[in-house]
């Protein structure tokens, strides 16, 4: 293994890190802008308090993916930077109004009382961020962003308004929703009715996302013929997992295992991200540019691997740390 | 306006607004910290009840901080992707540090926000010592990247342009860091130090003199003081720096247009390329020349030296360099009286003039603060890499800029205006509960003692 494909595993990983976190605290906006029903306030509650400690520490998944690219595959973040401007410039403001909203409710309610526009905000914003988060990962994955001898071609809509990439899109909200409402279902373990509210909406979620990922595929077939043949390429065992997983997951949600049903959803989630990956491997951004051209120099990438390594050894025994007091299994709870 | 000009007018933007933020971030846990160590060791609710009570408002700070730190990020690669393309290889190792860096600051946050009830009086303490150490190391990785802006090493240029002998630690390490890493760091405590003086400064003066406000406005004096004599003296090392490595953003920042031995110093006044002089200044006679290089007949490159498309526009680096020198200055002076009256007087002062003249202190530091990345921003210009690459070359050729130029205005003024009135309302509700405690705690306590 090259020190660039290293660093591209590692990334990958920093994805799947913030895809399980992150998108569940942005699945947490969704199930707050819908809240609904007799305990509709203590959904709510029950989002925030489980957000509350630990939605900071994952958004910077999102950071450390950043400033990891445009490390090691410089040429690449600039290609990207450049083609998908719109849908990352939209999603920028999501999660700038998103963390800020929650920030604002989470800190301010108690001295101003309920700040009901910015949870509309944070709801909103948490919708409008993994949207098109998910339409530029479309725009990448379909292999629309062409780089013909290394110059991007001048079109700044190709990949991730088409109808594949509106799907996909939607597609990652309902991810989300479904990986908040089903941690949630775990969260509100000492709550039956709250539990029973979290546990329909993320068999909803489920059914919703089941059918976006299906329709994805057929909408692929027709429109992203490459990405078909990568996903049942080199792609195809973890293709094949997620969609026996799928099922498995469902089931445990609709027989209240939520703690299998956590397993389960994060195991899907991580199914579908491998499959794309390992199917366009070696490109970074298909079908112009591989993880080899767009590397930077091997320096760089010693160095990096260095720094992440050192970085690693402290920052994940104090995510363990953080983790361990805010999600560990409440004691007074199961007294 | 074409892309360059709303690129830079929209990454300005964003950096000058989270800067305020980040500052705070480096800054408050150091506060915090210590105003809970005291509160552990002399077994002093009332200092606990101080960190307490900043935690809340750092919530709100630190949120609006960190994303729009994000948004920072993302805006290097989508406004700037000519530049990232070159420098990321380069430059990217102290973004990557200082992505960890950032983790560990968010992570220990959390469980100090959210852990009061969950970790013992001990354990939570430790928890602000990574928040502070992670949020000083985060500046000075993040400044090591500006630094080498201004002076680009670390690799080499091969026949074609491309980079060859890549070397990112010493990149890392660039001529600047040694004097731009510690001038930053020093400034957010100044920049921290007087904001919070200034807070209860204002309160002392309406009235509220109770020992909660007077610890608070000397912990932020004890910081503003101790900082703003190290903001001076790394300052005047980063000016000597500059005249040696960046000649034409040295003579932008002094108004030198012309070569000279014996340079005077120019305070005030507005430089005018037109006439090639700096009218309305108070000049001090080979005073430049001293200060630059301790010699009184040092000889100062002027602007005209430079061709013309290599200098920087001295109307705006030389008035913000004086904005940021004078009140450093007057900052100075100002901690310098507080501590000589309290001192001699062994009480805090509750001069009228004294307390407002803290109160302007608040503002003053952070005018300091950003004048000063002005002076180091428009005084690189043209150039983004100094030297090396054109600011007009780096920039996206993606549409819409302008659009989502007023978009980010619209959110910016959005998060300015509610953090402002929720951090006020936070101070009202403390003072309220605050009084609510004290008559709880009366009614608490059986056995007077």
């Amino acid at each position: 293994m090259t020190a660039a494909e290293a660093i591209a595993a590692i990334l990958w990983l920093a994805l799947s890190a913030y895809t399980v976190l992150a998108g569940a605290d942005f699945g947490g906006g969704l199930w707050d802008l819908l809240a609904a029903g007799p305990r509709a306030s203590e959904q709510r509650e029950a989002i925030a308090e489980a957000m509350g400690p630990v939605w900071e520490a994952n958004h910077v998944w999102l950071i450390f993916m950043i400033v990891g690219l445009f490390t090691a595959f410089p040429s690449a973040f600039a290609i990207l930077g450049v083609a998908l401007y719109l849908p990352f410039t939209l999603a920028m403001t999501g999660i700038v109004l998103r963390g800020a909203a929650f920030a604002f409710r989470a800190h301010g309610q108690e001295a101003a009382g309920s700040l009901a526009p910015w949870g509309a905000v944070f709801g909103s914003a948490s919708v409008i961020a993994p949207f098109f988060l998910g339409t530029a990962a479309a725009a990448v994955a379909s292999g629309s962003i062409r780089v013909p001898g290394g110059r991007l071609e001048p079109a700044f809509t190709a990949g991730w308004t088409t109808p594949f990439a509106v799907v996909v899109g939607l597609f990652a909200v309902a991810m989300c929703g479904y990986l908040a409402a089903t941690y949630l279902t775990v969260e509100t373990e000492d709550r039956p009715e709250l539990q029973a509210d979290f546990r329909r909406r993320a068999m909803a979620a489920a059914v919703v996302a089941g059918g976006l990922g299906l329709l994805a595929l057929l909408v692929a077939w027709v429109q992203a013929p490459r990405l078909l043949e990568s996903l049942t390429g080199r792609g195809l065992p973890f293709f094949v997992l997620a969609l026996l997983n799928g099922p498995l997951a469902l089931w445990a949600v609709w027989r209240a295992r939520p703690r299998i049903a956590r397993v389960a959803v994060i195991a899907q989630v991580l199914f579908v991200l491998w499959a794309w990956a390992v199917g366009q491997w070696p490109y970074l951004v298909p079908p112009d540019i591989t993880l080899a051209a767009a590397a930077a120099p091997a320096a760089t990438l010693d160095a990096l691997l260095v720094v992440t390594g050192v970085g690693m050894a402290l920052l994940l025994p104090s995510l363990w740390l953080l983790f361990r007091v805010f999600k560990a299994r409440n004691p007074a709870a199961s007294a | 306006m074409d892309n360059v000009a709303i690129a830079r007018a929209t990454m300005g933007t964003s950096l000058a607004f989270h800067i305020v933020f980040a500052v705070l971030g480096v800054g408050m846990p150091v506060l915090m910290s210590v105003a809970e160590g005291l509160g552990l060791w002399r077994r002093d609710p009332l200092w606990t009840q101080l960190a307490r009570r900043w935690a809340k408002a750092f919530g709100i700070l630190f949120a609006v901080g960190a994303v729009s730190g994000t948004v920072l990020s993302f805006e290097l690669g989508l406004l700037w992707p000519r530049f990232m393309a070159f420098s990321g290889a380069i430059f990217g190792l102290p973004f990557s540090a200082e992505g960890f860096a950032f983790f560990l600051e968010a992570i220990f946050l959390g469980l100090y926000l959210y852990g009061w009830d969950r970790l013992s009086p001990l354990n939570h303490w430790l928890t602000s010592i990574p928040i502070a150490v992670s949020g000083a190391a985060s500046s000075l990785f993040v400044v090591m990247a500006n630094a080498w802006m201004n002076t680009p090493s670390g690799f080499q240029l091969g026949a074609n342009g491309e980079l060859i002998r890549v070397d990112p630690v010493a990149a890392a390490f660039n001529p600047s860091t040694p004097t731009e890493d510690p001038h930053m760091l020093v400034s957010a405590y100044v920049v921290t130090g007087f904001l919070v003086a200034a807070v209860y400064a204002a309160g002392l003066l309406r009235g509220r003199d109770d020992p909660l406000h007077r610890r608070a406005l000397t912990l932020g004096m004890a910081m503003a003081g101790l900082a703003i004599i190290l903001a001076g003296i790394t300052g005047d090392a980063s000016a000597r720096f500059i005249y040696q490595a960046q000649p034409a953003k040295f003579a932008a920042m002094e108004g030198v247009y012309q070569t000279q031995r014996g340079a005077p110093l120019s305070l005030g006044g507005i430089p005018v390329d037109s006439q090639h002089r700096v009218l309305y200044a108070i000049q001090i006679p080979k005073g430049l020349s001293w200060l630059a290089a301790f010699d009184t007949n040092a000889q100062v490159r002027g602007l005209d030296s430079f061709p013309a498309a290599d200098r920087p526009k001295p109307a705006i680096v030389h008035l913000s360099f004086d904005a940021m020198a004078g009140s450093g200055l007057g900052l100075g002076l100002l901690a310098a009286l507080f501590w000589l009256l309290v001192i001699r007087t062994r009480r805090l002062p509750r001069s009228r003039l004294l307390l407002w003249a803290l109160i302007a202190g608040g503002p003053a530091a952070v005018v300091a603060m950003e004048a000063g990345w002005f002076v180091t921003e428009f005084g690189r210009q043209p150039w983004i890499v100094y030297g090396i690459m054109r600011t007009s070359q780096a920039a996206t050729t993606a549409p819409a800029l302008g659009a989502t130029f007023a978009v980010f205005l619209v959110i910016y003024a959005g998060l300015a205006v509610t953090t402002a009135r929720l951090l006020l309302l936070l101070a009202t509700r403390a003072r309220e509960s605050a009084s609510g405690d004290a008559r709880g705690a009366r009614r608490d306590r059986p056995v007077p003692g």
